[in-house]
C-alpha cells in the first residue's frame, strides 16, 4: 500500500509532470513536492503524486525489485 | 553483502539471547519473505509483522459504512483497489458492486476527481485509505477540488497515522519488541522526529528502512549495534528516499485540510488521534457528515487473531483460522485480505507452521 515507485520525468506542465516508469507513460502530480524539478530528474511516485525527488542512480537501483514486488502483489 | 550478514551474525553473537524485531510497514513484510531473508538471518532473530498494512487495520464498522454509501441513489463510490475485497459484517466492496452500487478502482485520488468532474449529476465519495505516505495526496485533491470548484467531489476518509500506533504498541505489556524497522515512504513524509519517542521514552532502537534485501539487512545490522551500544537511537537508513525533516510540504497540506482523531484499529482498538479527519473548512467534502451516516462498530469475527498478529504477540500461524477457514480466497480477517498483511504473505510463502 505504501509502495512508491522512481519514475523518470519526461515532461512537465505546471504541476502536472508526465513520467516514464518502466516504459509506462503517465500523468502524475507534483503538488506534493517540496522542490523544484526538471525534465530528466527521477522522482518517487505514490498514488499519483511525486512525493521526493531522488538521485537517478539510486532510482534505478529500485526499479528492479519494485517491478517484481508490484507484479507479485497484482497477482 | 557477505560482510553484511557476517556483521549480523557476530552482533547477534555479542548480543547472546533471542532478538525480537518489527517491522511495521506491510510492504517490508512482504519484501522479507521475497528476498528470503529470514533464512539467512541467526535463528536467534525473530521479524514480527506489526500493525503496517492499513488495509489490514480498516475496522469492519468503516467498509459497512462504505457499502451504505455506496447503496445511495446517485453515489460514486471511488477506491483504491486493495479495499475490495475487506470484509465489512455483510458484503464486501466487490459484492456490493456485482449487487448494482457504482463502486469504481482508481489509481490515484486524482482520478477520483476526474470521475466527479464527468458526473455532474452524481456525488462521488473517494473512501481515501492510507497512512501519511497517502493522506497528503488525498489533502491536495481535496484542495484542487475546491480551486476547480468541483462540488460534487466527497471524501470518505479512513487515513490512520503510524506514530501513535507505535506508541500504543510500546505502552502494551504484553508487546516484546527488542526494535524496530520503521518504514520507509511513510518517513519519507514525516521524516524521523515523529519517532523519538521510541527510543527517548523506551529506550528501544529504530531504523528508517528501504525495500532492497540489502537495505534490510543494513537496518538489522544497525539495530543489533544500537543494542550491543545500548545507545537506542533514531536513525535513518533508507537516505535516498528520506529526509530528517521529511517532506514539510505535503506534511503542511495535510495539516490544512485534516485533523487527528481517535478512530478505531481493526483487532487492536480505539487508539487516541490516530486517525484524520476532514476539518471544519472542508465539511462540504466530508461524506459522512454529508450523508449523516456512521456505522456502529460491530463485533470483530469470532476466532480472528488479526489483533494479537498487529501488534506481534502473535504470529500468523498460531492463529486457529489461519489456512484452515481464513485462506486468501476466503478470508476471515483483514491481515489475509491485503496481499500485504503478514497472515497472506506467511500463507503465499508456504509457511504453515
Amino acid at each position: 500500500m505504501c509502495l512508491a515507485v522512481p519514475s523518470k520525468i519526461i515532461r512537465i506542465d505546471d504541476l502536472v509532470a508526465t513520467v516514464d516508469v518502466m516504459g509506462a507513460r503517465r500523468e502524475i502530480s507534483l503538488m506534493i513536492l517540496p522542490e523544484e524539478v526538471n525534465v530528466g530528474d527521477y522522482v518517487l511516485v505514490h498514488a499519483g503524486f511525486a512525493i521526493q525527488k531522488v538521485r537517478e542512480d539510486t532510482a534505478l537501483d529500485s526499479l528492479g525489485l519494485i517491478s517484481e514486488m508490484a507484479r507479485k502483489m497484482e497477482e | 553483502m557477505r560482510t553484511l550478514i557476517e556483521d549480523i551474525h557476530s552482533l547477534t553473537r555479542r548480543i547472546g539471547r533471542p532478538v525480537r524485531l518489527m517491522e511495521v510497514c506491510g510492504t517490508h513484510t512482504v519484501a522479507v519473505f521475497r528476498h528470503g531473508i529470514r533464512s539467512i538471518l541467526p535463528e536467534e532473530i525473530l521479524l514480527l509483522s506489526g500493525p503496517g498494512c492499513p488495509v489490514c487495520v480498516t475496522p469492519v464498522e468503516d467498509i459497512d459504512t462504505a457499502v451504505e454509501m455506496a447503496r445511495l441513489p446517485d453515489v460514486i463510490l471511488a477506491t483504491f483497489g486493495d479495499m475490495m475485497r475487506v470484509p465489512g459484517s455483510g458484503v464486501n466492496l466487490q459484492e456490493a458492486r456485482a449487487d448494482g452500487s457504482d463502486i469504481r478502482v482508481v489509481y490515484s485520488p486524482m482520478d477520483a476527481l476526474d470521475i466527479a468532474a464527468a458526473n455532474p449529476d452524481k456525488r462521488v465519495v473517494f473512501l481515501a485509505t492510507g497512512f501519511e505516505t497517502t493522506s497528503p495526496s488525498v489533502a491536495a485533491t481535496l484542495c484542487e477540488a475546491d480551486r476547480k470548484g468541483v462540488g460534487n467531489f466527497l471524501v470518505y476518509s479512513n487515513h490512520k497515522l503510524v506514530p501513535p500506533a507505535l506508541r500504543t504498541l510500546l505502552g502494551d505489556d504484553r508487546v516484546d519488541v527488542d526494535g524496530f524497522i520503521l518504514p520507509g515512504h511513510v518517513s519519507t513524509i514525516i521524516g524521523a522526529q515523529p519517532y523519538e519517542f521510541i527510543s527517548a521514552e523506551h529506550g528501544k532502537p529504530a531504523v528508517i528502512t528501504g525495500f532492497e534485501a540489502r537495505d534490510i539487512l543494513e537496518a538489522i545490522a544497525m539495530l543489533l549495534a544500537q543494542i550491543v551500544k545500548g545507545e537506542p537511537g533514531v536513525e535513518i537508513q533508507y537516505t535516498r528516499a528520506v529526509r530528517p525533516e521529511g517532506n514539510p510540504r505535503a506534511v503542511a497540506l495535510m495539516e490544512t485540510c485534516f485533523h487527528p482523531v481517535d478512530v478505531r484499529w481493526r483487532g487492536i482498538g480505539k487508539i487516541a488521534e490516530s486517525g484524520l479527519s476532514l476539518r471544519e473548512e472542508f465539511r462540504h467534502r466530508d461524506a459522512p457528515r454529508v450523508f449523516g451516516l456512521a456505522v456502529e462498530g460491530g463485533p470483530e469475527p469470532a476466532g480472528c487473531s488479526c489483533g494479537d498478529i498487529l501488534k506481534g504477540i502473535k504470529v500468523p500461524t498460531e492463529c486457529p483460522l489461519f489456512a484452515a477457514s481464513c485462506t486468501p480466497e476466503s478470508p476471515v480477517g483483514a491481515c489475509m485480505v491485503s496481499s500485504e498483511g503478514s497472515c497472506a504473505a506467511y500463507y503465499r510463502y508456504g509457511i504453515r507452521r
